[in-house]
This record gives structure tokens, sequence and C-alpha cells, in this order.
């Protein structure tokens, strides 16, 4: 018995003493890393089909779940700005688009994009699959409640696409949700419609906070040895950022859905003011619409930064892999992220102004908002610098990168127009608007999703995406992008209002009508364009080329993983040991072009990298 | 955790610089779940943050008179009103349990299991008796015909937010109850001696876990305090 016992034990043990030993023997040992403070991790190994990939509690399955859950509610997305389009730029085509399903296609569409597809895919997706990779731990340190988590988000996107079947269908009014006319019959869903939108955004919340938990902690307490704060990629640094973010807006989204549900429920008038409806007074009265918008943005402010900032640590890091050159200004980049984070908080009523507060509020929001123009401009200049002299490899996921620097700089721009209130208040609901936010927190993070994807498929599956198809689907993407909303700036400055049905036969409208229809033949094509993508990723799945280790020759510790694709525990027997941070190209002195993270200093004597 | 490697760390602000620039951890010696439940309680900060504001914007902004709490709240001992009687007693009971709480911890960690579980048991039963005191001042309103959605004593919000508030309180006080009658029993069965992994996480259960219910209850009690002052005292 005793035995067994101790043959049971001796790997183990022999592993931790020679950790222990190795690293403690001398000190001033130029490879000396801190010896280990923390045991190794206790995991659950799934062994039926189901606790392996559908009650999995292994971050990298539950981040493609996560991924693909969030891709087919983007793919509905999709389809309903097809249609809202359709009707803008050929009213009565299709006869089933009447003016109440406009506004249900509106909403969801803008609901589904921003909560359930981006923020969903940066920190679920990506952040589950990359965030125990990237900091070289087993898995993320609750992989019981990070499995919660998935499924409270699928049940959350399954009660939202029931509501798509329920009589009066899915809510109409606006992402924004604004009552009092949410909750009024004049609005199309105002009964089950609204009811389901708001408990599916509060399982979102409640899903995303256990997620969040794991990320946070995962970054702050369970890295590998030797990989300090500073030498964490800047996609971890993101993803970390956004989750702190989320962990203190979303419960304003929660409160505000639990106050409308009531509204909406038991007729309480916590954003109610005494209200006549058709001739008829309703109970409601003495409630506060301002509030909710103040609670909403709250949330929806900084939601704006939990969607941006993981797009520029990814981007980030793509961009130094593939221009083969260290990120510029590091330390920059990590405190303009912190900070962007930081001010998020102090800016929502931007998106007020028209709302009827008082003037001097819009005077601070609109200073607040202009010093984010700050670290983010600073940001896009140290893009620009790590790509100015370097050895840029014009692939797939370069392409991509540029593009989001392009629609990222258009959509930034168009961001200070609308941040100064006398600008804003003729622009403010019209598709300059429109423009606007799609480029900055649509076009630009799609952007980087879809360059990510090319980046990591390889690790994730084990075969290379193709590169052809890869550059159609860019460039087919970009450039129509491009074409649908560089005209909506336009069509703002004309003053087009957003969320109309139809134009009519407003005269001084007539110049719109060609551009609408230029704009919905765009969408149409662009959004075909994203099933070539679709079809790339299938096919690469099997005859996709073999990629073996490290095709990218990255330094970050997720492609170092002692089998590819990672298997459940990362890590293989031992977590690796950091030795520097995962920049290093390129450097002058060492014989390949790259030094992966685990590299220690006495392997690259003669090269000259950055102290980190 | 092993110890060696966390013993001669620098302290006071060198140590925060030493800590939050080391390698593998931030907050040195400190455990996963405890720091999950730390920065849950910070959201969960925010949650009745926006509650409590959005109380005193609706309280404030109301067009009808708000009412009379210290005579809404108070009750007939024989037939003088004795004004926030019952909430002083709920508040005593809801404070004395996190006392109760503290010890269980203390007792947790020296690994005095029958002491642990009987603070652990006494503290679940005074966080019930709170629930139900709540309870008995939710049907005495009710009975007075306080609704959500009205109020006979002036205006409406008055009702819609006490009820919703010390409701969402009240679910949090109820949540941990449940938590600690589960880990009472498990105390008093011995999970956290033997290491027992979880029925659901298949995670080793140890003393630390008392800690952390802990620092859940302490919140909630400290969340209480602000709803106290915020809806009687005001």
């Amino acid at each position: 018995m005793s035995d067994e016992y101790n043959q049971n034990n001796t790997p183990l043990e022999a592993q931790s003493s020679e950790t222990m030993s190795g690293s403690s023997s001398s000190k001033t040992d130029i490879d000396y890393v801190r010896p280990a403070e923390l045991s190794e991790q206790d995991l659950y190994h799934g062994k039926s089909f189901i606790t392996k990939w559908i009650f999995c509690q292994d971050a990298k399955v539950i981040g493609v779940q996560y991924f693909l859950t969030a891709v087919f509610t983007g793919i509905v997305g999709l389809v309903l700005s097809w249609l809202m389009r359709l009707q803008l730029g050929f009213p009565e085509l299709v006869p089933f688009i009447t003016a109440e399903h406009y506004y249900q296609f509106v909403t969801m569409h803008g609901m589904i994009m921003v909560v359930y597809f981006l923020t969903a895919l940066f920190l679920g997706g990506f952040g589950n699959y990359l965030i125990p990779l990237m900091v070289g731990s087993r898995d993320m340190i609750f992989p019981y409640v990070n499995m919660v988590s998935y499924w409270m988000f699928f049940i959350a996107v399954c009660v939202l696409m029931a509501s798509f079947f329920v009589p009066g269908g899915p809510t109409g009014a606006g992402w924004t949700l604004y009552p009092p006319q949410a909750i009024l019959p004049g609005s199309p869903g105002s009964g089950m419609g609204i009811i389901l939108m708001l408990t599916s955004l509060s399982l979102f919340v409640i899903g995303f906070t256990m997620g969040g938990l794991n990320y946070l902690v995962t970054i702050l307490q369970a890295r590998t040895r030797g990989m300090t704060l500073m030498r964490m990629p800047l996609t971890i640094w993101g993803i970390f950022t956004a989750t702190a973010l989320a962990m203190l807006a979303f419960p304003a989204l929660l409160v505000s859905c639990i106050m409308m549900t009531l509204d909406k429920v038991l007729e309480t008038s916590f954003f109610m003011p005494a209200i006549i409806q058709a001739g008829e007074v309703l109970d409601y009265g003495g409630g506060s619409p301002v509030l909710f918008q103040h609670l909403f943005w709250f949330f929806g402010h900084p939601e704006v930064y939990i969607v941006a900032l993981p797009a520029f640590g990814i981007v980030s890091d793509l961009i130094s892999v593939h221009a083969r050159k260290n990120i510029f200004g590091y330390r920059m980049m990590v405190w303009a992220i912190v900070g962007i984070g930081g001010l998020s908080f102090f800016v929502w009523a931007h998106h007020m102004y028209v709302s009827g507060m008082n003037p001097w509020f819009g005077f601070f929001f609109a200073t607040t908002t202009l010093i984010i123009a700050v670290p983010t401009a600073l940001k896009v200049y140290n893009w620009i610098i790590t790509l100015f002299r370097a050895n840029i490899r014009m692939n797939t996921v370069m392409l991509f990168c540029l593009g989001f620097i392009v629609t990222f700089v258009n959509g930034g721009i168009t961001g200070i127009f609308l941040g100064n209130v006398a600008v804003d208040i003729p622009l403010s609901d019209t598709y300059f608007v429109i423009a606007h936010f799609h480029m900055v927190m649509g076009i630009a993070p799609l952007m980087v999703i879809m360059g990510a994807v090319y980046h990591w498929f390889p690790l994730v599956t084990g075969r290379m995406l193709s590169e052809k198809l890869g550059k159609w689907h860019f460039w087919i993407t970009f450039l129509g992008a491009y074409s649908i909303y560089f005209p909506m700036h336009y069509l703002g400055f004309i003053g087009v209002p957003r969320r109309y049905f139809e134009m009519y036969d407003s005269p001084y409208m007539a110049s719109a009508v060609g551009m609408n229809e230029f704009i919905t033949v765009a969408a149409l094509i662009v959004g075909a364009a994203q099933f070539i993508f679709i079809y790339n990723i299938i096919t690469s799945l099997r005859i996709g080329k073999p990629a073996g280790k490290n095709p990218w020759k990255a330094n970050s510790l997720e492609w170092l993983t002692s089998e590819v694709p990672p298997v459940h525990g990362n890590f293989g027997e031992k977590l690796p040991v950091v030795h520097r941070w995962p920049y290093d190209f390129n450097v002058p002195g060492s014989k390949e072009d790259y030094i992966p993270q685990t590299t220690p200093p006495s392997e690259v004597i003669g090269a000259e990298v950055e102290k980190t | 955790m092993s110890d060696n490697t966390l013993n001669n760390l620098p302290g006071g602000y060198k140590g925060m610089a030493h800590d939050m620039g080391s390698d593998q951890t931030a907050f040195k010696g400190v455990q996963w779940g405890k720091f999950m439940m730390w920065i849950f309680l910070l959201s969960d900060t925010f949650i009745f943050s926006c509650f409590l504001i959005s109380y005193m914007k609706g309280r404030s902004s109301t067009v009808v008179d708000w009412p009379n709490t210290s005579e809404v709240f108070s009750l007939h001992v024989g037939s003088v009103p004795v004004p926030l009687l019952l909430i002083a007693i709920m508040t005593f009971v809801l404070i004395t349990s996190s006392g109760t709480m503290a010890l269980a911890v203390k007792f947790g960690y020296e690994k005095n299991r029958k002491m642990c579980a009987w603070l652990v048991l006494a503290t679940a039963i005074g966080g019930l008796t709170f629930v139900g005191m709540q309870m008995f001042e939710w049907s005495k309103l009710i009975h007075e015909g306080v609704r959500p959605w009205s109020n006979p004593f002036g205006a409406k919000q008055f009702g819609s937010f006490f009820f919703m508030i010390t409701g969402f309180h009240g679910v949090h006080v109820s949540i941990g109850v449940i938590f600690l009658f589960i880990f009472a029993r498990k105390t008093f069965r011995g999970d956290f001696d033997t290491g027992k992994r979880g029925f659901f996480t298949s995670q080793k259960s140890d003393y630390v876990a008392i800690e952390i219910l802990g620092l859940y209850w302490h919140f909630v009690d400290l969340v209480w305090v602000f709803i106290f002052a915020f809806f009687y005292l005001w």
C-alpha cells in the first residue's frame, strides 16, 4: 500500500524539488529566475465526450465554444444588417420589412453586435484561449466557474434568440433601450420582446462576471516563473484592462435591466414619468428617463473600450510579430491602455448631449472625452513607428492590421467631431454618428478579429488558413467597408437622420437616394465576403497546410507548448520559465531574428536585448 | 504555496512596488479564491452603488412628498409607536452574525473543527433570523397598503425602491444563509480537514473557504449598514 503511494508520487516530488534546487543554487547566475511560489494546479481532466467537449473545463475548449457561439450570433446580426440596408437602399423591395420589423432589426443588430458578438468574442473567445497560454499557466484558476460562465452565455444567447419567436417579436426600442418608449405599447416588441432582452442581458452579465473573475485572477495571480506584469504580451494587457472595465461597468447595466424589468412587469415608475397614452392617463408617474440614460451609458461607454482595448492589445502583438520588430514604446502602450480604461469611466454623458441635461455637464464630458484622444493617438503613433523601417511581411494578418490602423484613425477623427458639444448637436442622430461608431468600434475591431484568426488559427487547429482566399477576403472587406461607411459621413452632413425606416419624398434628401443604393450594394457584397472567410476556415480545417510548431516565428508562450495544438494542461510536464518580454525580434547580435520568451540569457550572450 | 519563497519580502510601499514588479503573483500569498471574492465584491459594490444612487436620484426628484420614514417603519409596543425598533433589532442581529463569522474564521484556521462549525451554524441562524424579520417587515408594509407600484403614504417610488433594494439585499443574505448551512455541514463532516473534493468543482476543500464565505458575509452586512442609513435614517 505504502509502496504504491510512493510510486505514484515520485515524479511529482522529483519535479518540485528539482525546480526548487535548480533555481536557488546560485544567485549570481544570469539565468536566475525566482523560485516557484505556486504549487501545481489541480486540474480536472475530462474523460467522457461530455466532460471533454461539452461541459468542458479546459479554457481552450471554452474559448472555442465562446468563439463559435459569438460568431453564430454575429452572423444573425449580419443578416439583420442586410435586411436594414435593403430597406434603406431599395424601399419596399422586400415586402415583409415593415417599419416595426425595421426597428426590431436595428435593435437586435446593435445589441447582438456590441454585446453578444464583440464582447463575447474578445473576452470570452480570445481571452479564454490566450490568457492561460500567454501567461504560462495550465488553465484558468477556476475551470469549473469558467465552464459555467460559458453556459450562462449560451443560455443568454438562447433567450435572446427566443425573443424572435415570441408574440410581438423582439424589442424594437433601439439598442439603447431608452425608456419610456421601450416598454410602452407604441414600440414593437414592447411585450415579451423587451422582457426577454432584459433577461438575456442580465444572464449575460452574470455569466460574464464568472468568466471575468477568472481572467483577472489568472493574469494577476497565476503567471509562470519569470513572467512579470511588464513582460506580458500587450494582448493580455488589453484583455486584462477590458475585463476590469467590464467588472465595474456591467453592474450599471444589470441594475438598469432590473429596474426596467420592474417598470415593465410590476409597473413601478423608476424611469417612467407621468404619461398619457391615446388619451388615457397611465399609472406611471414621477420617474426619471434620464436616470436610465446615465446608468446605461455608465455601462455603455466603458463597453466601447471593452471592445476596443483587447483589439488594441492584439493588434500590437500582430504588428510586432509580422513586422519582425519590437513594439515601439511597450510601457507607453501599457499605460495608454490602462489610462484609456480609467478615463472611460468619466466620459459617459457625451452620449447624452441632447438629452436635456445641464449644459455644464456637457462641457465637463466634452473635456474628458477629448483627453482620451491623447493616449489613443499615442498608441496609433506607436503602431506606425513600429512599422517604420520594419521588416514587414505583407501577409493577410499584416493587411488586416494595416486596415485596422486606417479605419481606427478614421473613426477616431470623427470622434473628435462628435466629442464637442457644439459640433455634436447638429450631427447627433444622423448617419455621421453611424459612420463614426461603425468605423471605430465595428470595422476596426473586426479587422483585428480577422487578423487574429489568421494569426492564431494555426495554433488552434494545427493548419494554416489559405493566404489566397485571405487576401481576397481582406480586400473585399476593407474596400467594401469603406464604401459603406465613408459615404455615410456625407449623408450625416446633409442631415439624413438615423433610425428612420424610410426617407419618403423629402426633397432635400434626393441626393441621398443614389448613395443609399450604393451603400446597400456594398453592404451585401461585404457581408457575402465573410462567407469566403467561413469557407476558408472550414476547408482549411481539412486541407490547410500543416502549420508545425511556431509558424510565424513568434516569441510569446502560446507558440511554445509541448504539443501543437496545445492539449489540456497546456505545457507538458514543466511550466515554461520566462526570461524576457515577447518582443525580441531582430535583436542585433543574435543568430535568429527572434528570441522566444523562454530563451535564457546565457544562450544569447552577444545579443543586445532590451532589458525587461 | 511553498512558504520559503514568500519569506523575506520587503514590506511597506517598497514591498508593494516589489510585488507588482515581480513574476507569478501580484499579491503574494493571497489565495486565488480569496482574491476572486474580493474582485467579485468590488463588482457587487458597484451594483449596490448604482441602486443607492438611483434611489437618491429618485427620492430627490419625486413630485410627491416622500413618506415620513420614522412613522412608516415604526412598531407599536402596546399603543406607543417606537420608531426603528424592528430595524434596530435586525441590524443588531446581522452585525452580531458578522462577529460569529469572524470567530468561525479564526477557529477554522486553528483547525478547531467543532468550534468553527458551531460558529458557522450560529452565523447561518443569525442570517436566517434577519431574513425572517425582513419578511415580517415586508408583510407589515404590504398589509398597510405599500406596493412596488403604489404607496398610500406618499411618493410611489418609496415602495418601488424599498422593495427592490431590500429585496436585492435580502437575496444576497439568503444566498449567504444557504451557503452557511452547506458549509456548516461540510465543517461538521470534516471536509476541510480531510480535503474532500467538491461535488461540482472537484477541487480540494480547505479552511480558506470559510474565510472566503466570511468576506461575502461581512460585505452583505456592510451593505446593510448603508441601506439602513439611506432608507431609515434619511
